[in-house]
């Protein structure tokens, strides 16, 4: 689903990104964990064809994302830290919008169907502007369903949700992986991640530092292994 | 080394340019000494419009091949562009004020002269607030490729809007016939200004490529 | 409809959509065109033939001013929420967007267009009704050719710190072939001439609408960086 090899990415001189490689088989989720500055969104947003890296290669679905980004693009649903959604428009009007913009299929039967998936079909009528930070990611995830989405891509995705939220997509993204899709998840939450994880890779100043099947893995030795190889590095400042 | 070599030869040519336009060509009948100044402002002008095509050129080229040596080009060009419309404008000025008694007037070829380095000083301040090298990059191409589209709507826009107010006689330092000496002296200028922009040009595009890899 | 002209229109959609609701920018720029008239009327005025004679200048000087202010916005609603990163992500043709923005912007600038013609007419005592169609044959694509340039300078400013600076430095200079036939157009027009009088003028209107629209929409997708 993804293979990425020696992907580096730099702004001006600092670098942010240094020789990652990773590859993910579909259906498979795959949690990154790193502190804050590790390079996860930014390795997100390179796979989600948003950002292009100073050096290495990038497959997508079997199609090198590099050089035909477009043709990668209808196959990657993304969830970001802004939910892409316009805060004046209803939550079906935001989904019409943006499923008008993916040219698929915007009835009005399809819309609420997705909305009801995402439990959201109470407030289909009202404005985005009302909603709560969980609630335009669950926005977010209808959308995504919507489109023709194979592979999931989520930043922080169980920021700012409550313990039932956090279980909600929790189960959204294994429902996601059953029906055949692929998941790559950068989260800080070891329980969640734990939870939805087939494997775990850490990310620390622009490097992968470990990449280990979830089976293997308890909270307890994913935060030890987590504290070793996160302080080991050494400080950067 | 050929860097090297082409600013000797630009510094010969302006030499010889030196010579042809003061020594060679003769006073002229009307204005005087002070028509020799358009042996600078004519040069400068054609020069001009050769570094706003190479913005051109360089803009599309960063489009189309994503490489970031296109945009090296069009933005020294347009800095040398904006460089010798400026010595255009202030060489047509000083030969206007004793020829037509102001330092400035609307007439055609000014205005035009003058927009076009409204548009490409906006260019380069445009340059200046992006930092980002692929956005600066995109962003400078498009608006050059647009200025450039723009040229010849903005000449025939400020001629036509001239011909309302004043339908006079041309205005602008250049005798009509030209005499043969005095085409040949500005033949020499051209050639010398034009090396001297490639040069200048050479120079602008390493200092920006060393810049990056700094 | 096709995909593409689907995305257009819903792009179109979404933005009118969005004015109605938030009504920011519409009623404030409305509001200026009427303030435009005052700053007009105490500069220039008393003299009521010098505005008369004025008076196309004057005009197209509103229309420039108000979109100055209101086409630099035309993607600031784009920036939260990361929207922006979303229409990147779109399939098919960026340049529908580009489409769809212009369209809605042509549409305010024309409704504050009426809004300050409706103005002179009642402050100045211009007998606007027999003029109004070549009115209308002069304002429709100098608007188009003022948005067109706009939009694609909005969407390229839209991120910049130093957007309310950079978006004029950049407009001004592109309007200038589109002021001067404007104005000229519109003269001829207030003073009742045939518009064929000045064929030369609505020639290089549309000119320059054409160029403008096809580099829009083959630039765009650049801007946005799909």
């Amino acid at each position: 689903m993804i293979a990425a090899h020696g992907l580096s990415k730099w702004f001006a001189r600092t670098p942010v990104l240094a020789d990652v490689t990773l590859e993910v088989g579909a259906g498979q989720c795959v949690v990154l964990l790193g502190p804050n500055g590790a390079g996860k969104t930014t390795l997100l947003r390179i796979v989600a064809t948003l950002a292009r890296p100073s050096r290495g290669s990038l497959t997508v679905c079997g199609l090198d994302a590099l050089k035909e980004p477009q043709a990668v693009r209808p196959m990657v649903g993304v969830v970001a830290h802004g939910s892409y959604v316009y805060e004046e428009l209803t939550a079906l009007e935001n989904l019409r919008f943006w499923t008008v913009m993916a040219d698929a299929d915007a009835s009005r039967a399809r819309l609420l169907g997705a909305l009801q998936r995402v439990e959201l079909e109470m407030v289909a009528t009202e404005r985005v502007r009302t909603f709560s930070a969980g609630m335009k990611r669950r926005l977010a995830l209808a959308r995504v369903l919507l489109g023709r989405a194979k592979l999931l891509l989520l930043d922080e995705p169980f920021t700012g949700l409550d313990q039932r939220g956090r279980k909600w997509l929790s189960e959204f993204v294994l429902a996601f992986k059953a029906a055949g899709g692929t998941a790559l998840v950068a989260t800080h939450s070891f329980a969640s991640g734990l939870a939805i994880a087939d494997r775990v890779v850490i990310l620390h100043d622009g490097r992968i530092v470990a990449d280990r099947s979830a089976d293997e893995l308890s909270s307890d030795t994913l935060r030890r292994l987590y504290d070793g190889l996160t302080e080991a590095e050494g400080s950067t400042g | 080394m050929t860097t090297r070599m082409l600013g000797w030869l630009a510094l010969l040519g302006l030499g010889g340019g030196l010579v042809a336009g003061f020594g060679y060509a003769p006073r002229e009948v009307a204005q005087g000494n002070v028509q020799r100044i358009m042996y600078l402002h004519v040069p400068a002008i054609l020069t001009a419009y050769l570094a706003f095509a190479l913005v051109l050129i360089g803009s599309v080229g960063y489009l189309a091949t994503r490489q970031l040596r296109w945009d090296r080009l069009a933005a020294a060009a347009a800095e040398l562009g904006v460089l010798f419309t400026g010595v255009t404008i202030i060489s047509g000025s000083i030969w206007g004020r004793p020829t037509w008694g102001v330092w400035w007037t609307w007439d055609a070829r000014l205005t035009s002269t003058a927009v076009l380095l409204l548009v490409y000083v906006g260019y380069l301040l445009l340059r200046g607030m992006v930092d980002e090298p692929d956005a600066r990059a995109r962003y400078a191409a498009v608006v050059g490729i647009l200025g450039a589209a723009n040229i010849p709507i903005v000449h025939f826009s400020v001629k036509w809007w001239r011909a309302l107010h004043q339908p006079s006689t041309i205005l602008g330092p250049e005798p009509s016939p030209i005499a043969t000496p005095i085409a040949l002296a500005l033949l020499v200028n051209w050639v010398a200004f034009t090396l001297l922009f490639a040069y200048f040009l050479a120079r602008r595009m390493a200092i920006a490529r060393l810049e990056e890899h700094a | 409809m096709t995909a593409y002209a689907r995305r257009t229109w819903i792009v179109l959609w979404k933005d009118l959509l969005t004015e109605r609701r938030s009504k920011e920018s519409l009623n404030a720029l409305l509001f200026f065109a009427l303030l435009l008239l005052f700053l007009f009327e105490f500069a220039l005025g008393p003299d009521r033939e010098r505005l008369r004679a004025a008076l196309p200048g004057l005009l197209w000087l509103g229309f420039v001013l108000s979109g100055l202010l209101g086409l630099g916005r035309s993607f600031i609603v784009e920036r939260d929420n990361d929207c922006w990163d979303g229409l990147r992500l779109t399939p098919g043709d960026k340049s529908a967007i580009y489409l769809g923005k212009l369209l809605g912007n042509c549409a305010m600038m024309l409704a504050v267009e009426a809004v300050l013609l409706g103005l002179f007419g009642v402050f100045y005592d211009l007998a606007l009704g027999p003029v109004l169609a070549p009115l209308v044959a002069v304002l429709v694509p100098g608007t188009l050719g003022l948005a067109a340039v706009a939009t694609l300078f909005a969407a390229m400013t839209a991120h910049l710190r130093a957007r309310e600076l950079l978006f004029p430095v950049l407009l001004l200079p592109a309007q200038v072939p589109l002021l001067l036939a404007a104005v000229s157009a519109t003269q001829a027009a207030l003073l009742g001439q045939p518009l064929s009088e000045v064929s030369h003028w609505m020639k290089l209107l549309i000119g320059a609408d054409v160029v403008y629209v096809v580099i829009g929409l083959l630039t765009f997708e650049f801007v946005l960086d799909a």
